[in-house]
């Protein structure tokens, strides 16, 4: 029986096996780096505690007040301790968790499709459409995201009431937390997106596709868009860890998600006055912060060398 | 190079006026600028009616753009509310150098400024320089000692340094350093403020109470440089001009700083001219949480108060500032790269 072993290539492999795709070639180099690796099982050792905690304590725990019991340092029974409302914090950071990384995915999502967008309709058009696209791009990247996140955190803040989903309470200030980070954030990306759409809408295929009749939606979507994936991946994945650090600056500030719905960041919101007296309540949050973070960055570090060998760091 | 300079300022012309509007409308859109002026209570309509009037928030935001931007003084106002506009406008604009009055203060934004801005330099430059320092001396070691354990010890370090939210950072030195020290009987470092009210505002005392600040500002950015340094180093070593210089006999030390670190410079000025102007806004989070009085805490308090004026200034005063920046990062950039020419 003929297997794939049999066939000669000829490119000549020395190991007789077929070429291997892009992706698979990536994936090998992604398997090698080391610091991704760590990232991987790390970010996995996150998601895992912030799941299967979910069924060891119920929402309902995590934000019971129980006032016979406030700010006790960890114990066997609240093994990170409790808060100002007796709320038990590690039951808080696991719900905290899963809202912080939600907004984490959502506000990139957000941000990826904006900045994607604006990117390629930029340089696929350019002329004045790339003109107005980048002044504005510019211009917001002229502002620092942190002004623009407390702005617009205030200007929105209240405006959604709470409401249900998946037999969950939220806040409708997870929404407004979503959008305002997508929102500030998807300037660096359009950049990158702008500049190969530059580079790519003069190669040949595209002229071909053009005088095919192939419409521009098509042409922006199915032909270049493929070719520009990698960058967007990158920037995408270290856009999570940076999403859930503005989550958590602007919670900190007191303009983000509001109660009943506990994030990483809010839980730090009042940590200031329990500084010296209750380390527990701002120290578990936080390294969770921290962690996730880490795990990202790391993740998208070794996805950055795996799909695009050529750029150096 | 002089033709460059002047293209590239104008323009950043229409690109400020463009950022102006967009932050003016958004600082509109953020809340009602009157909720706040009676303190705990709510101020009669009629009032609030005068005080609309007086602060010109009646008019269009079109029209409070344009006297934002070029003032009043050539139109008459209506301050009485009879429906004929008797006085003439006093605000001159921005472009006359009048940056308005603060709503809650009801003293000029560029006061307001003025004393704040020392503060918040004085804790940027610190830090910068401490920032330019620690990472040169870490990034270079790390990228002579490249795949030792040093090595990658600094570039573990360096990843967990900047995935670490700033007030984290802040908490934990605070705690560390003053809590901790305090209870353990070491001299400890102060947590709040600019210097103690007792002693006033002596150097040692300033330079004491920034101690905790520039730690935190400075370490997520030591670590992000050193990360930056060390690739640029480790990139320029290979170059055979370095094996050149290593022919002629030259030092070490002499190869290192004379000709491997001005070439390995070049992306770390970029980087320096980017975030320089953004330790600005950095500072939100530090300045509140050690009660620092800068521009940092100008701004939120500004925020919380919907006070436009102030906003503005702030906000455009860091546009400027980044604006300005970039034109400088690429002039220095000719001066340490020949190759690069602008015309």
């Amino acid at each position: 029986m003929a297997t794939a072993n049999d066939i000669s290539w000829e490119d000549g492999s020395p190991t007789g096996r077929p070429p291997q795709s892009p992706v698979q070639l990536a994936w090998q180099r992604f398997r090698r780096h080391k610091m991704a690796m760590v990232g991987v099982g790390l970010l996995l050792s996150i998601m895992l505690y912030v799941t299967v905690g979910a069924l060891v304590f119920t929402e309902d725990y995590s934000n019971r007040n129980d006032l016979s019991i406030t700010l006790q340092p960890p114990t066997a029974a609240h093994p990170f301790g409790t808060d100002g409302t007796g709320r038990d914090i590690m039951a808080r950071t696991i719900y905290g968790g899963q809202i912080s990384i939600i907004i984490g995915f959502l506000a990139v999502l957000v941000s990826v499709c904006v900045g994607t967008s604006v990117g390629a309709i930029a340089g696929y058009y350019g002329g004045i459409v790339d003109s107005i696209l980048m002044r504005m791009t510019e211009a917001m990247f002229n502002t620092p995201q942190l002004f623009l996140l407390i702005i617009l955190g205030k200007m929105l803040s209240g405006k959604i009431p709470t409401f249900q989903f998946l037999g969950r309470s939220f806040s409708g200030s997870v929404i407004v937390i979503i959008g305002v980070i997508g929102l500030t954030s998807w300037m660096y990306l359009a950049r990158i997106v702008r500049a190969n759409y530059l580079a790519l809408k003069e190669r040949e295929y595209i002229t071909a596709a053009q005088c095919l009749g192939t419409p521009n939606w098509r042409i922006i979507s199915r032909h270049i868009l493929p070719n520009t994936i990698a960058p967007i991946v990158v920037s995408a994945t270290l856009g999570v860890a940076s999403a859930i650090l503005s989550e958590a600056y602007i919670s900190f500030l007191g303009l983000g998600v509001q109660a009943p719905t506990a994030t990483w960041g809010n839980m730090l919101d009042q940590a200031y006055h329990h500084l010296d007296t209750e380390p527990w309540m701002w120290f578990f949050p936080g390294m969770l912060i921290l962690l996730t973070v880490l795990a990202i960055n790391f993740l998208g570090d070794g996805l950055r060398d795996a799909l695009d060998p050529r750029t150096q760091r | 190079m002089t033709r460059y300079i002047i293209r590239r300022l104008l323009q950043a012309i229409p690109l400020l006026l463009f950022i102006s509007i967009m932050i003016f409308v958004l600082a509109n859109a953020m809340g009602d600028p009157l909720a706040s002026f009676g303190g705990r209570r709510r101020i009669r309509s009629s009032d609030r009616e005068r005080l609309t009037r007086q602060l010109g928030l009646d008019k269009p935001i079109t029209v409070q753009y344009v006297v934002w931007l070029i003032g009043n003084d050539w139109m008459d106002i209506d301050l009485d509310g009879d429906g004929v506009a008797e006085v003439k406008g006093s605000r001159k604009g921005v472009l006359r150098g009048d940056w308005g009055k603060s709503f809650m203060e009801k003293r000029p934004v560029s006061k307001l400024i003025a004393e704040r801005l020392p503060n918040t330099l004085l804790l940027m430059l610190v830090s910068e320089i401490v920032i330019i320092i620690f990472s040169l001396i870490i990034g270079i070691y790390s990228a002579l000692k490249q795949y030792t354990v040093t090595d990658h010890a600094i570039t573990g370090l360096s990843f967990i340094g900047y995935s670490m939210p700033i007030f984290w950072i802040a908490l934990m030195l605070m705690y560390l350093l003053a809590v901790k020290f305090k209870q353990w009987g070491l001299p400890y470092f102060p947590t709040v403020g600019k210097y103690d009210l007792s002693v006033g505002p002596t150097i040692e005392q300033v330079a004491w109470h920034m101690v905790l600040p520039v730690a935190s500002i400075s370490i997520i950015s030591i670590a992000a440089y050193t990360r930056y340094i060390r690739s640029s180093m480790l990139e320029v070593i290979n170059e055979d001009y370095i094996r050149t210089a290593r022919a002629k006999g030259l030092t070490e030390r002499t190869i290192l700083f004379r000709h491997a670190l001005k070439n390995a410079s070049l992306p770390l000025i970029t980087l320096i001219g980017l975030d320089l102007p953004l330790l600005l806004s950095g500072a939100v989070l530090t300045e509140s949480i050690f009660a620092w009085p800068g521009m940092g805490r100008l701004f939120w308090n500004a925020a919380q108060d919907t006070d436009i004026p102030v906003l503005m200034g702030v906000l455009m005063l860091i546009s400027v500032a980044v604006v300005v920046f970039q034109i400088i990062t690429d002039i220095v950039y000719t001066f340490l790269d020949p190759r690069i020419h602008y015309d």
